[in-house]
């Protein structure tokens, strides 16, 4: 959607890109929807101008997991919507998960949410396609005609593929395809009936938990079918210490084997979830203190590829009810930014250079993105942000349709400031 | 007490505990009369709601709320709210703009009258939700046991059964451990989740029968329901009396004065043989018959209130 008619100067911000070792005071200039200079004081009379003194002026961020909702649930969240929630959390591109009404499994609903994205959404919108037909895990959906129509991976995302053979399959049909495998990884039988972490908080509330060999099983599973066909193989909101071994191992071993963590699993465990509040229920769950920790220290030390938001917007409706009977996932637009700059630069965990690693550069080289970089010539998707603002969270301002967060009302220091696709400022904080 | 509603056991403080069962004891003889009842509650509206089959605890809850003078009304709703097409809070809101001085619910979710609590002004008592509390049952467990023993203070109870879904044992832990009793759980392992340790020092398990009783103050048998139990947890009914059933041998391990109770319903042949059953030290009428006792002070310490005067002692009969 966005034009680009108009040069934009970006002055005086510190220039970060991990991509090309930048990270100095400098102006960028934009022309024609691409980063043409990067330099101190520069002139460009007919360029309009952002003063980005005080922020930090980095490749755009990519949202590896989201979901959009349309088609099908528009009640909950529309591809508009949604890319204005995105846009208002500094995101210039983020991934739509399949598991749509109906679900992304070929070509003419690929085109669809391109087209209506092209349209509607201020950031961009890369369709994520499905592993089955319907999602079901029987088929294959038709994954060189959704590829040609312009998914970049392919996931069963929250209907994971139990099939083994399958899911090996179609890891090698993907690999021909160049395209990067996304699983949630969840053993359905092993997580069935389960609504929380398993450990002391869920038997305390007497609900029924789901145990972190759940996800473990099937990373597992996954990493080794990925070592067997050469797959590129992404593990989505990875969540367990043990997970995070398994990742660090498999890279160890050369293997091409990625993963992200959504900011909820880096802030929050199980015994935050209290009172029955829904809005502490998502997949996976908020895992044990041991896990969150392991998460951290994934997050410092590398392991962790990516900060993903896992955004499921679900109506109001839907998680105003019986613990048992909510859905699954949190709205996390909006709140990712500030959390990784409260919780993770502003303790010490991880420099900034890091952060944009975790948000841009990495993503884009996940699912091989031509993005993430601020390189001269690159198209001109930007975040800009500054790490010291202090904000408070408040949902009922949010772009989401959706007001299903944990994180209402909560303060914190850093956030974005103005977010920048194809060199047109989609969003700026106060506007 | 007063005004909040009874959600669990969990949250009360041993006073506050306290205080219910010495209002039960005072109802305690009235159970036994006939004729008159009290007017405490008289004017006041009391709604059951059953969201799950029970013959017990609703009859229990209305009969105590009859002998309290108030009046009552009970709905039961088969399956959940969503299959009904309306939402348990506006079912509940919709009841609760009827004025009811309090709700008793009874629902299959854990936490959903804790949900509806932050949401209603009007009191509600839980009369058992999911697999996460029941506590008029362990009000009631506790006026049983008191009426064989001095204290709880220093009890060995003995929980049997399928513990990883019982409401019933969730709320006997909390309530015997804030009284300094130790109870041991004992069932097949995947029935007895490991974290039951964590809640406190004074809790234990085990998976033996023997070792569950031995020196038993209080054995608590709990009802297995295979139907609606995951099958791969326990191989069979048969299987699971054979190791887990109480038989009359195995009271022998008990102290000699070891009482034996059920929340009920019982399956003979099941958890606990015949002859335990109907055994002289088996309290498990007595427990149904407290029942009444115990809802009958809930319902006066809530609705009546502390500060009311107490109701005119029941003639002795």
């Amino acid at each position: 959607m966005p034009d680009s008619s108009q040069d934009l100067l970006l002055q005086n911000g510190r220039v970060l890109d991990p991509s090309q070792g930048l990270d100095r005071q400098a102006d960028v200039l934009i022309r024609s929807g691409r980063i043409a200079a990067i330099g101190p004081n520069l002139a460009a009379p007919e360029a309009a101008r952002l003063d980005a003194s005080g922020c930090v002026v980095a490749p755009g961020f990519i949202d590896l997991h989201a979901h959009l909702r349309e088609p099908g649930r528009e009640h909950a969240e529309t591809i508009e919507s949604g890319g204005r929630a995105a846009a208002a959390g500094g995101f210039t591109s983020v991934l739509a998960m399949p598991n749509t009404q109906p679900v992304n499994d070929s070509a003419s609903v690929t085109h669809f949410i391109v087209q209506t994205a092209r349209e509607q959404s201020p950031v961009n919108v890369f369709p994520v396609g499905a592993i089955s037909e319907k999602s079901c895990g029987e088929r294959l959906a038709s994954i060189g005609a959704m590829r040609e129509a312009g998914i970049v991976a392919i996931s069963d995302d929250g209907r994971p593929v139990m099939n083994s053979d399958l899911m090996r399959h179609a890891m090698s049909y993907a690999s021909g395809f160049g395209l990067t495998v996304i699983d949630h990884c969840e053993d359905l039988d092993l997580s069935a009936g389960g609504q929380m972490h398993e450990g002391f908080t869920a038997v305390r509330h007497g609900l029924g938990g789901i145990s972190a060999a759940s996800e473990e099983v099937m990373v597992s599973r996954d990493i080794l079918l990925a070592a067997k066909t050469g797959a590129r193989f992404h593990v989505a909101h990875l969540s367990t210490a043990g997970s995070l071994d398994m990742v660090r191992q498999a890279k160890r071993r050369g293997l091409p084997v990625t993963c992200e963590v959504t900011p909820h699993h880096f802030t929050l465990t199980d015994e935050d979830v209290k009172d029955y509040d829904a809005n502490f229920k998502m997949k996976p769950p908020l895992r044990s203190r041991e896990d969150r920790d392991a998460m951290l220290e994934g997050l410092a030390d590398g392991t962790v590829d990516a900060i993903a938001t896992d955004h499921a917007p679900h109506a109001g409706s839907e998680k105003m009810q019986e613990f048992d009977v909510a859905p699954f996932g949190i709205i996390g637009f909006e709140t990712a930014l500030g959390l990784a700059l409260d919780r993770l630069v502003h303790t010490g965990r991880i420099s900034l250079a890091r952060l944009v690693e975790l948000f841009s550069v990495n993503p884009a080289r996940i699912v091989g993105l031509d993005r993430g970089t601020l390189k001269v010539g690159a198209v001109a998707d930007i975040t800009v942000f500054d790490p010291e603002r202090r904000w408070t969270y408040d949902v009922n301002q949010s772009f989401s349709r959706s007001r299903n967060t944990p994180f209402h009302g909560l303060a914190l220091r850093g956030g974005p400031v103005a977010t920048i696709v194809t060199g047109k400022i989609v969003w700026q904080v106060g506007s | 007490m007063r005004g909040k509603g009874l959600l669990g056991i969990e949250p009360l403080t041993a006073e506050e505990i306290q205080k219910i069962l010495d209002r039960a004891r005072f109802y305690q003889p009235l159970q036994a009369r006939t004729g008159r009842k009290l007017d405490t509650l008289r004017g006041r509206t009391i709604i059951h709601l059953f969201y799950e089959s029970s013959t017990r605890t609703r009859t229990s809850f209305e009969i105590a709320a009859k002998r309290l003078g108030a009046d009552t009304v009970t709905l039961s709703a088969k399956g959940s709210s969503v299959d009904k097409g309306e939402s348990l809070l506006d079912t509940l809101n919709t009841l609760a703009a009827m004025r009811p001085d309090a709700i008793v619910m009874r629902h299959s979710a854990s936490g959903a009258p804790h949900f509806l609590a932050r949401y209603l002004e009007t009191p509600i008592l839980n009369a058992g939700d999911g697999t996460h509390e029941h506590p008029t049952q362990a009000l009631l467990d506790a006026l049983t046991i008191l009426d064989h023993k001095p204290s709880l203070a220093g009890l060995r109870v003995a929980i049997i059964g399928d513990i990883a879904h019982s409401r019933v044992a969730r709320s006997n832990l909390h309530l015997l451990t804030k009284f300094g009793a130790s109870v041991v759980f004992c069932g097949p392992p995947p029935l007895v989740p490991r974290e039951l340790e964590c809640f406190s020092p004074n809790v234990t398990r085990t998976f033996r029968m023997e070792e569950a009783i031995t020196d038993a103050d209080v054995i608590m048998m709990l009802r297995v329901q295979f139907e609606r139990q995951n099958p791969h947890r326990v191989p069979s009914a048969s299987e699971y009396f054979r190791f887990y059933g109480l038989r009359l041998e195995h009271l022998r391990a008990a102290r000699p004065d070891a009482i034996v109770m059920h929340p009920g319903p019982i399956n003979r042949g099941r958890e606990i043989s015949s002859e335990v059953a109907d055994f002289p030290r088996s309290a498990i009428l007595n427990q149904v018959e407290n029942g009444i006792a115990v809802r009958m002070a809930v319902l006066d310490l809530l609705l009546a209130g502390e500060s009311a005067k107490p109701p005119e002692r029941p003639p002795a009969s």
